[in-house]
């Protein structure tokens, strides 16, 4: 199993314990009317839906699918990292500054931040998987 | 890798950069207002992620490395597939642009129905291939 691989799947992993935690967390009678818990929502949704759903499927395809080349089987392993570095950075910035900035409304540049890096994470993944998509 | 794998993985990798993009643009325009509409983009954002990327990514998966058959066509009926193929696009696209645009409920509720029935002719499709490794 390639690095990058290894790398995504154990951060999808931590993801999933992370979200589950706070899914509890949001639940908890003490902690659920605390203002912050009734932001946290959209944040919990994509630690579950971005951190461990579509990461564990980056990892996957980025170990599986069709060799690019003899001797890049992967494509560009810079681009791999970049995926993983974009995905991750992007994802744990939004899960601290979206409730913070639902509750305070500061931190809206942060949010367009984590927006980028998100997107640029997806956009290094599809071009970087697209040529291993083919006929044989 | 057959040709309806190739279409169903390519096209959910479109779908994969288009639903980041309009979840981007969600999210910074949280941050940063810049426009109103942005926010119309949601199903669009909801139905481009859950059913044009993940779904179908599994639907290609499993077109691709499903157990074949020995003796007739290796992977079956395969026109079920293609079915699938088709209604599932023509449901998100419909469901996603009409969800976007305000049209009329029937828009979505036939967009809901062609996912629905792509569904039911993947099923069709797989069943009789959901069997141990070299049996019939």
């Amino acid at each position: 199993m390639p690095g990058v691989t290894r790398w995504l799947i154990r951060a999808a992993m931590l993801y999933l314990v992370a979200a589950l935690a706070l899914g509890i967390a949001m639940q908890a009678p003490a902690a659920a009317q605390h203002p912050i818990m009734r932001a946290v929502w959209p944040a919990y949704l994509h630690l579950l839906v971005l951190g461990w759903l579509t990461q564990l499927i980056f990892g996957v395809a980025y170990w599986m699918f069709p060799r690019y080349s003899a001797e890049r089987p992967r494509g560009s392993e810079p681009m791999g990292w970049a995926a993983f570095g974009l995905l991750n950075s992007g994802l744990v910035l939004r899960a601290i500054v979206e409730p913070w900035h639902a509750v305070g409304g500061r931190g809206g540049p942060l949010l367009v931040l984590s927006a980028v890096l998100q997107l640029l994470a997806g956009l290094a993944f599809v071009a970087n998987t697209w040529p291993r998509v083919r006929e044989r | 890798m057959p040709r309806l794998s190739v279409l169903m993985i390519r096209t959910s990798l479109l779908y994969l950069a288009a639903g980041f993009l309009a979840g981007a643009l969600m999210l910074a325009n949280r941050g940063v207002p810049f426009a109103e509409w942005v926010y119309r983009l949601r199903p669009v954002h909801i139905e481009f992620l859950l059913l044009g990327w993940t779904v179908q990514l599994a639907l290609g998966m499993a077109f691709w490395i499903l157990p074949r058959f020995r003796s007739g066509r290796e992977r079956g009926r395969e026109e079920l597939a293609w079915g699938a193929f088709a209604l599932l696009n023509a449901g998100v696209l419909g469901t996603a642009i009409g969800g976007a645009t305000g049209a009329p409920a029937i828009v979505a509720l036939l967009g809901r129905s062609a996912e629905g029935l792509a569904a039911l002719t993947f099923a069709l499709h797989a069943w009789p291939r959901v069997k141990i490794f070299g049996a019939g």
